[in-house]
This record gives structure tokens, sequence and C-alpha cells, in this order.
């Protein structure tokens, strides 16, 4: 009873309210994209049930079973067994490949009764826990170059088997973890170098390379013109030259692994990114449909259940990945901004409760749960407005899925639970 | 450092929580295209037509209803035929238009709704009804058919099709966007002029569609949605007995009768011939007999009243005498004698000592001088001048009969015919000043250039009968409800000739009805008919035979033209049928059965009139006269389509002005 108290009472409830609202207000919209307005379904009738909207309902139901075992749990167990939690789930993601069952050309699926779970949902928490882990050790620095590789290892084997069960969008969540290291003391030059190569990337999609050329040379002619005179020192000028060269043979590279690393579908859906109009039946499709969702919006929105383009199957996959074009639709900028509200208000608290954290690995497992709650929102709603290419990933505590519900809750809530000991951590300290 | 750091993901998150807002400010506030994406994806607006509006005549007789007729839909993927040669001949159709016409609907779309057979009968709706069930993706929607109760109107009432590419042109030229492609609309007459009242107000009903585009309820639950408005009816003037009396004494005939109420200007009959059964042009059959009636050389579907042209010939006299009496050039008891005309008579006559004497027997050397008269009337000395400045004057004062002007009838294509002015003459005589009154003599007895329809020589009639003023004719008495038309229709017009001069010319028709050029046929014991011969000369065959009247000389109720093309003289062949059709109106019904059945039956040998190229004839047109009659003459039938396969005899182009002498 006393645990239970003291639980309730240090408990972190502007998240949990937080985490409410979202689960609520995304129930309420897989509800508004499965709506048929000549066939309304409510619980209880017939078939309800068999809906998106009322799996989903289970799925919240169990989810609060699972946040109710987390709080119950010794807050310690999740740093203890960090580590072993992470090669369980390297293990189930070595396993899909034996008893997995292939959905929608993944074959990243486990079906347990009625239902499928993905581990490579769980997985992302799996990794978080266990880089918090590593990371908290004590005498790891992230500025040497072996701390570096063991993190990078921890962060990578994950993805690769994951892109191996052809599941590419959840494969580069992993990526998002960058900035947790980045938190922790990661050298600036990694997140910098990941950063110019995206942009780079997306440079080169939209112009020639030899327009790439140019501007490097001007760009790198800058920097050193720029450059103190003390500092102009024969290695730095070739330092820089070379990194300018290196950044033109990656351009030039850009075409060739887009022509030949990318799969057709994977290379539209960045083309479509730069061109709206490019191939409007097949891949532009969806992009289009998705913006025509929203766009159709308008400021207050078409009203609750009144969308047109979310239900009826214009826009794909309406109430997972796309869910964010419901919101769009039916409630308008006024929706939208509120829901972006939302995620920005979550992110900052879990940082906020991050840095007040004693210990060190629940800070880093803070911004792990940050990180990719971040890198989710921003590719989800980024993709719905044309400003990310279509990954298929879900969008927290919004779209349909109860792997993706039940993962989401469970990285939040083991932070939360952490959060509420935290106190905990400097007393035994 | 961490600080630092701290700060800079912060950052980052709201960074790009600010440009997802601004993007989504952009596509959802700013940026409007989307919307009407939406709305082309999902929303489909559904045309509901409302009935067309029922047609009456002046005691609300019921011309034109509608009927309800029934449009077979099919969906192909719902769509199962079990018993494909059942179905086809439960339908009349064949196995090749069966399969056609599936497989258009399927290529249009599997999952929607497409127009397999249109206008099933009542009849035919019930026979395959029941079998319906063994056919699963087969609709039924209702639709409606124009039906006619009396078919005697078809030329003034128009027919309703299916809207034609120009139009459709036309519509999208001043931007509207009322029809869309297969729409149905009133082509002619009445149904064209009044579409717009008769069509009513469309529904709409908004559905909303998936990306199949099956259909998935009604989008805002049906707040958009409008009900149709069926049409206004139209309760029109025409007396339909009459129209069907006038009609059957028209049959074997070709011409055009018009009745006009002078009171009101309102039309009471309007009989086009010959005409054809206008449900032959309404629902299926339209395709099939279309055809046929346009390729006619007889012009069935042309409204001959208000559209085609003739030459006054002798009804014209009476214009004639009233604006000569009216200038003063003329007194009531001025007489002339046959000398010094070159225009004569062809039968001996009295002496026209006086006006009515002159219109008793049309007498030709009097109205030459009359004209003379006033063409001279003015103090120029040189002839030339002389005669222009008579003409304009003469022009002005006969303009007001409506003569060369558009009398804005309500109904379609109505033709101005022709008066010919100072310029007119000045373009034909290639300069001002190269003509004098001999070169337009002709126009004294009503030919030559002056062009006329049956439509405003029934309004001459009218005019005369009210004694100097009438409303312009019209054949709606209300839209909607009586009383409820154009402000144009209510304007008393006068022709500013005075009452006095009406008095002696209705004398003059008096005595050519009772005891002038009137056949016996055309006289009425009971009923005093005040009358105009004309005998129209043509160079297609015999004379068109004219004749105008009203009835009765006091008070009249009807003014009345009657045309016959190549019939003879006006006297003989025009009079009676008019002499029976205001029998028929004033006492609803004729005691003079013999004549009724003999004009009924009477047929005159038909000319098809040749548009062959006349090359041997235009040759030996010599004279510069010649010419010009010529070229008046082919205007007279501009109503002819160059490209009409034509049957029937060549007729030799032979007359000349001055022409055979007439009555």
């Amino acid at each position: 009873m006393a645990r239970q108290e003291t639980i309730s009472k240090n408990l972190d409830w502007i998240s949990v309210l937080l985490f409410i609202v979202s689960v609520m207000v995304g129930w309420a919209n897989i509800y508004a994209a499965i709506y048929n307005p000549e066939n309304p379904l409510w619980i209880g009738d017939a078939g309800f049930f068999d809906t998106n909207a009322g799996k989903q309902l289970i799925w919240i139901g169990t989810t609060v079973l699972l946040i109710i075992a987390i709080l119950v749990i010794d807050y310690r167990f999740y740093e203890t067994t960090a580590f072993f939690i992470y090669g369980f789930f390297i293990f189930m993601l070595l396993a899909v490949f034996v008893v997995g069952a292939e959905i929608k050309g993944s074959h990243s699926w486990i079906r347990v009764g009625g239902f499928q779970i993905q581990p490579a949902e769980f997985a992302k928490m799996a990794t978080a826990l266990a880089l918090a882990k590593y990371v908290s050790t004590p005498m790891v620095n992230l500025s040497r170059f072996k701390d570096q590789f063991n993190v990078a290892l921890i962060i990578l084997i994950p993805p690769i088997l994951i892109l191996l069960s052809k599941e590419t969008g959840v494969a580069l969540v992993f990526a998002s973890l960058m900035i947790l290291l980045y938190r922790e003391g990661l050298p600036g030059v990694y997140p910098a170098s990941f950063l110019s190569i995206i942009i780079l990337f997306v440079l080169s999609l939209i112009y020639p390379s030899w327009q790439i050329f140019i501007g490097l040379a001007v760009l790198s002619g800058l920097v050193i013109w720029i450059l103190p005179r003390y500092q102009r020192k024969t290695r730095n000028i070739l330092m820089i030259l070379g990194v300018a060269f290196a950044m033109g043979l990656f351009a030039t590279g850009v075409d060739w692994a887009i022509n030949n690393v990318l799969q057709e579908h994977q290379r539209n859906r960045i083309k479509v990114l730069i061109d709206p109009d490019f191939d409007r039946k097949k891949t532009g499709y969806n992009v289009r449909q998705a913006k025509i969702a929203i766009g159709s919006g308008g400021l207050i929105g078409k009203g609750y259940l009144q969308g047109t383009q979310t239900k009826f199957d214009f826009v794909p996959e309406q109430s997972t990945d796309f869910i964010f074009c419901t919101v769009g639709e039916e409630e308008g900028f006024a929706g939208s901004l509120l829901v972006v509200g939302l995620f920005l208000s979550l992110l900052l608290r879990v940082i906020y409760l991050a840095e007040r954290q004693k210990s060190r690995f629940a800070r880093v497992y803070g911004y792990g749960v940050v990180s990719i709650l971040f890198f989710h929102f921003m590719v989800n709603i980024g993709m719905t407005i044309g400003l990310m290419p279509v990954i298929g990933i879900p969008l927290p505590f919004f779209s349909y899925g109860g792997s993706s519900l039940w993962s989401f809750s469970i990285l939040l809530f083991i932070f939360l639970k952490i959060d509420a000991h935290r106190s905990q951590v400097l007393s035994r300290w | 450092m961490e600080e630092i750091r701290k700060r800079f993901i912060q950052g980052f998150f709201i960074l790009i929580a600010f440009i997802y807002v601004g993007r989504l400010f952009y596509l959802q506030v700013i940026d409007d295209t989307y919307k009407l994406d939406a709305e082309n994806n999902a929303i489909r607006k559904l045309i509901q037509v409302p009935f067309r509006g029922l047609v009456y005549d002046r005691h609300k007789k019921l011309i034109v209803s509608n009927t309800v007729v029934y449009d077979l839909y099919v969906t192909p993927k719902k769509a199962r035929v079990a018993d494909t040669l059942r179905f086809c001949n439960m339908f009349g159709i064949t196995r090749a238009e069966f399969d056609s016409l599936t497989h258009l609907a399927r290529v249009y779309s599997p999952v929607r709704q497409s127009l397999m057979l249109r206008q099933l009968s009542r009849q035919d709706y019930a026979r395959v009804q029941d079998a319906m069930v063994d056919y699963p993706g087969f609709d039924f929607q209702v639709s409606a058919l124009r039906t006619y109760d009396s078919k005697a109107m078809a030329n003034a009432l128009g027919y309703v099709g299916e809207i034609s590419p120009e139009r459709l042109a036309k519509q999208e030229e001043t931007g509207d966007d009322y029809y869309r492609q297969g729409d149905y609309v009133g082509v002619t007459g009445l149904e064209r002029k009044y579409e717009e009242q008769l069509r009513g107000e469309r529904g709409e009903k908004y559905m909303m569609v998936n990306s199949r585009g099956v259909e998935k309820g009604l989008f805002k639950n049906g707040a958009l949605d409008k009900e149709p408005i069926a049409g206004k009816n139209l309760i029109t003037s025409i007396d339909i007995n009459l129209q069907a009396y006038a009609d059957s004494l028209m049959q074997h005939k070709v011409g055009s009768v018009v009745a006009i109420e002078p009171s009101t200007g309102e039309v009471l009959a309007m009989v086009s011939a010959p005409t054809y059964d206008p449900s032959l042009l309404s629902g299926r059959t339209y395709s099939k007999y279309f055809q046929t009636l346009n390729l006619n050389p007889l012009h069935p579907l042309l409204n001959r009243p208000p559209s085609a042209y003739y030459r006054p010939g002798s009804t014209f006299k009476i214009i004639q005498a009233l604006v000569a009496l009216q200038m003063g050039v003329i007194t009531a008891g001025t007489g002339f004698g046959h000398g010094g005309s070159p225009i004569n008579c062809s039968h001996n006559h009295p002496v026209a000592s006086d006006v009515q004497k002159a219109i008793q027997y049309s007498c030709n050397p009097y109205f030459y001088q009359t004209y003379k008269r006033i063409i001279y009337n003015n103090n120029e000395k040189n002839v030339f001048k002389k005669s222009a400045f008579g003409l304009a004057k003469w022009d002005e004062m006969v303009a007001k009969f409506g003569i060369g002007q558009s009398l804005e009838i309500d109904l379609p294509n109505e033709k101005k015919g022709k008066l010919p002015d100072v310029p007119y003459y000045d373009k034909m005589y290639k300069g001002e000043l190269r003509w004098k009154f001999s070169n337009i003599a002709s126009n004294s007895i009503g030919e030559g250039e002056i062009i006329v329809n049956p439509l405003k020589m029934a309004n001459v009639a009218a005019i005369i009968a009210n004694r100097g003023w009438y409303y312009r004719p019209h054949l709606v008495k209300g839209v909607g409800k009586v009383g409820d038309i154009d402000e144009k229709y209510k304007e008393k017009l006068s022709v500013g000739i005075d009452y006095r001069h009406f008095e002696t010319v209705i004398g003059g028709m008096v005595a050519a009805v009772n005891n002038g050029t009137v056949s016996s046929d055309g006289r009425m014991a009971d009923i005093q008919m005040c009358g105009k011969t004309g005998t129209s000369q043509n160079r297609h065959g015999e004379n068109h035979s004219i004749f105008i009247a009203f009835a009765p000389r006091v008070n009249p109720k009807i003014a009345i033209a009657v045309f016959v093309e190549n019939a003879g003289s006006g006297g003989a062949h025009a009079a009676p049928i008019a002499s029976l059709c205001i029998e028929k109106y004033i006492k609803g019904h004729s005691d003079r059965k013999a004549i009724e059945t003999k004009w009924m039956n009477k047929g005159y040998p038909i000319n098809i009139i040749r548009t062959t190229p006349k090359t041997d004839n235009a040759k030996n047109a010599a004279s510069k006269k010649d010419s010009v009659v010529k070229k008046v003459d082919e205007e007279l039938f501009l109503t002819t389509p160059q490209s009409l396969p034509l049957i029937g005899a060549e007729k030799p182009n032979t007359f000349k002005i001055p022409m055979k002498p007439k009555r």
C-alpha cells in the first residue's frame, strides 16, 4: 500500500495526462477513419469488435493492464535486466525468420492467438534500455572510439535484423538514437555529418551533380576565406578541400545509390517528395490523397465523422500510418495544431523529466524515449503533409495497432516509473 | 556543454514543430485547391430532373403533359444475367446490342450505374418488373416523357430533345453551366422559347462516394441537397378546338393558318402545314423519325407562320389604302380607271370609283395610281429624289403595321420579312438616285420586294379589326398563372391611322367578301366577315392563295390569315378555309358541312422547290430588273436547305413583273 501511494504521488501526471489525451484522441480518430455513414457501428453492435476501432479498444484495455504491471514491477528491474531484455528481443527478431508470419510483404510478425505481435516495435524500447545501461556504465566516454563502436553495435544490430525482415521504416527509427548519444557527449561531428549527409542527399536529388560540385567548391572557398589567418594552415585547408571532395563523391554516389541500392518503390517515395506530381496514379497517389485530405480540412475541419477523404478509402492506411489525415480533415488546422502541440508538450516534458534525473541510466533512457517518439512524430506527420518520404511508421498513441500502442506505452511508462522513484535513487547513493 | 546540448535538442524539436505547423497552416488555411480536389474526389452531385411544365390551351385543356417512363441502369459488377436470350427478348434488343451496352457500361465503371435503356413505358416496366428479381444489378429509375394530348399543334409547340453540341458550346461561351451533355431541352417552338420557365429547377443531391465510385450515403445528411421544383405550366392562348379544326382543314395542303384575338393579341390558332405527329419526336422514336422529317422536302418541321417568306400580294392593298387615306393623297371617294397603269386587272369589274370598290374588286391600276401619289407626295423637283423621299415616308407608315419588323412573338425563329427602304434600292440599283417610282411600282399591289409571313398578315387583320391598334401577338396567356406574361405583350401599339379611314376600308372588305373577289364558299350568311384576298406570285408553280379577315365587323372576335401555297387565287381557296375557321370559333361548329368536307379533302399538286443551279435561266436573265427579281425570289425560300435531295418536276422560272393580271 505504501508503495502504491508513493507511485500515485510521484508519478508525473502531466505526462500521464498527455498520454491519455493522445490515446483517446487517437482512438476517436480511428473510429472516424473506419466510420461508415451507411452502417455506423458503435460499441455493442454486432461486428464492432471486428473493426479497427473495436480492436483498438481491446488493445487500449490491455495497455492499461500492461501499464499497471509496469508500475507495479520494481523500478530497478529495468536497469538490472536491460541487457537481458535487449538480448530477448534480439532473439525474437531472429525468431521471426523461423516462426514469423508474412503480412503485407514484411516478414516480421509473430502470431499469438488471433493477434499479431511485431517484435521490431518492442526492439526500439529494448535498445533504448540497453543503450542507457551501457552509456550509464561508469568510465564509458562517448568521445572514445571504443565506446562509440560498442554503442554503434548496440544500436545497429536490431535494425539490421529488422531490415532483413523487410521493415525498412521501423529500422530507420534507430537512427533517432543519435539524439540520445548527442546529449550524452557524442562529439557533435557525428550528428553534424549525419545531418549534412541527409541535406546533401536531398540536394543531390533535386540538383544535377555539376551544380552540387560548383556549390561545394564555392562553399569550401568561402570557408577557407573566412578562416582566421592563424588557422590558415596547409593542413586545415587540405582538410576542408578533402571534406568538400568527399561530399562531392557522396553526391555522385547518391544517384548511383538511388538507382541501384534502393528498391523502386522506395526510390519513388523520395522522388514524390521532390515532385508532388510524380507518378500521380501510384506512388504519388498516396501522398496526394493525404495532402488533399488534410488540405481540405480548412481552419476548423469538416466536423467529426464528416470527413470524406479519410473514409471512403481515398487515403490509404487511414487508421494506421495515415491517421493524421483524419485529424487534419475532420478537425482542420485547429485539430492539427492540437496534435502537434500534444506531441511537442510531451517531448519537452519528457526532456524536462530526463534532465531532473539523478541517475544517468534514467536520464539516458529518458532521452531514448524522447528520441524515438520524436522520430515517429516527425516522420509520420511529415509524410502526410509532404515534407518527408512515405515511411511506414505509426504515429505514437494515435495509429491503430496493438504492437505499436503497447511498445510506445511500455517505452513511456518504464521511464515514468523510474522517474517516480528518482528520489529513492538519490537516497540509495 | 550538456546544458547547451539540451537546449539544442529542445530547439530542434520546437523548430520542427513550427515548420510543421507552418506547413499545415499553408495546406489547410491558405491553399484552397485541396478543398476542390476533395470534393471532386468524394462528392458526386446527382442531378434530379424536375417534371417539365405542362401546356394548356386557353380553356385549360391539356395539350402537353408528362408520362412516367423508366430508364434501365446496370451496375456491371453486380449484374448477373443467367439467361441472356430471355433478357434480350424481354427488352426487345438483340444479343449484339446487349453485348455492346454491357461492354460500354463495364468500360465506364464496373461498380457504378450506367444508363442502359432509355424510356421504357409503364406497360413495359410492368411486364418485366417481376422477372427482374432474376437479374440482380439492374435498376430502374423514373424519368419523364413528353406526351401530347393533342397532336394538332406540333410546329408551334416545338419539341424537346437532347441538347445539341452547338448549344452546349454556346452555353460555355456565356459561362453558364446549367446543361450537360445528354440533357433534355426545348429545341423549337414554345418549348424552346419558354425553356427556362418550363424546365423548372433542378434538384441536386450530393452523394458521398468512395475511391471506387460506390455511393456511400448523403453528404452532410443532405444539408446541401435541393429538391427539384417542377417547371411552371404554360397557359397558352390557343383554342385547341379551333387549332385542331384548322389543322384538319389544312390537310393535303402546304401553308399556314394564324388566328388572333384582336382585342388581346392572343394567338388562337397557329397551324403550319404539312405538320407531323409530335409524339414521334418524343422519346425513343426521336432518332428514328427526326431525319425523315428533317429531310422531307415539304419541311414539316418548319413552323411556317412566323418563319416562312411570302409576298403579301393583294392583301397589302389594304395597307396602301390606309396609308394613302391618312396622307390625304386620296379620299374615300377618289376613283381611278384602268388607263395609264402598266399593271392591269385580269378580269372585268366595274370601275373603281372609290376606295371601297377598289378593295372590293382588288383593282390593280387603282393601287398603282394610289402608290404613285403616295411616293410623289412631296415637293422635290427631281423625280429620283422625289421617289426616294416618298419611299422613306411610306416606309415609316407601313412599318407601323409590323411589315419588315419583328413582332416579337414568343416563338423562336421569327422572321422579320422585308420592307424595302431607300438604302435597299440604292444597293439594288448600285447607287443613290438611280431608281424612281416606276422601278418600285410592283410594291403597290404587294408584289415586288415586300416580304411578309402569315403571322404578320394575321396581325394586320387584327389591326384593322381594332381600327388602328394592336397588341403584339403572343401564344401564352400566362406562365404558371394567367396574366403572368412579358410586359411587352401588355403594351397597346398604335399604327397612326385615323379611325374613320379604317371604317372606309372595312366597308371595302365587307364588299369583297359578299360581292367581290371572295368565292361563294367563303361567304357566311350569319357572320359578317371582313376580308381581303391575295394572290402571291412565286416561281414555284401556281400562285399562293392568301386571305386575311376578321369577324364580326362590329366588336371583332377573331382575326385570321390563311396562306395556301400553290393553290391559286386567294378568294377561291384561302377564303373558304378562313371562313370555316371563323365560323367554328364564333359558333363552335360549322353549319356548312358540305363546304367543310370539301375543303378538308381538297388537295393541291405539290410543288417541290428546286434549288439546283438555274444555269440556263441565269444566262437568259438579260435585264437588270430580271436578275433583281430573281434575287428577291430566291430570298423567299431561304428556308430550303441547299443540300436537300429533291424530287418532283422542275418548273422554269418564267414570270416577270408586271405579272399576270390577277384578282
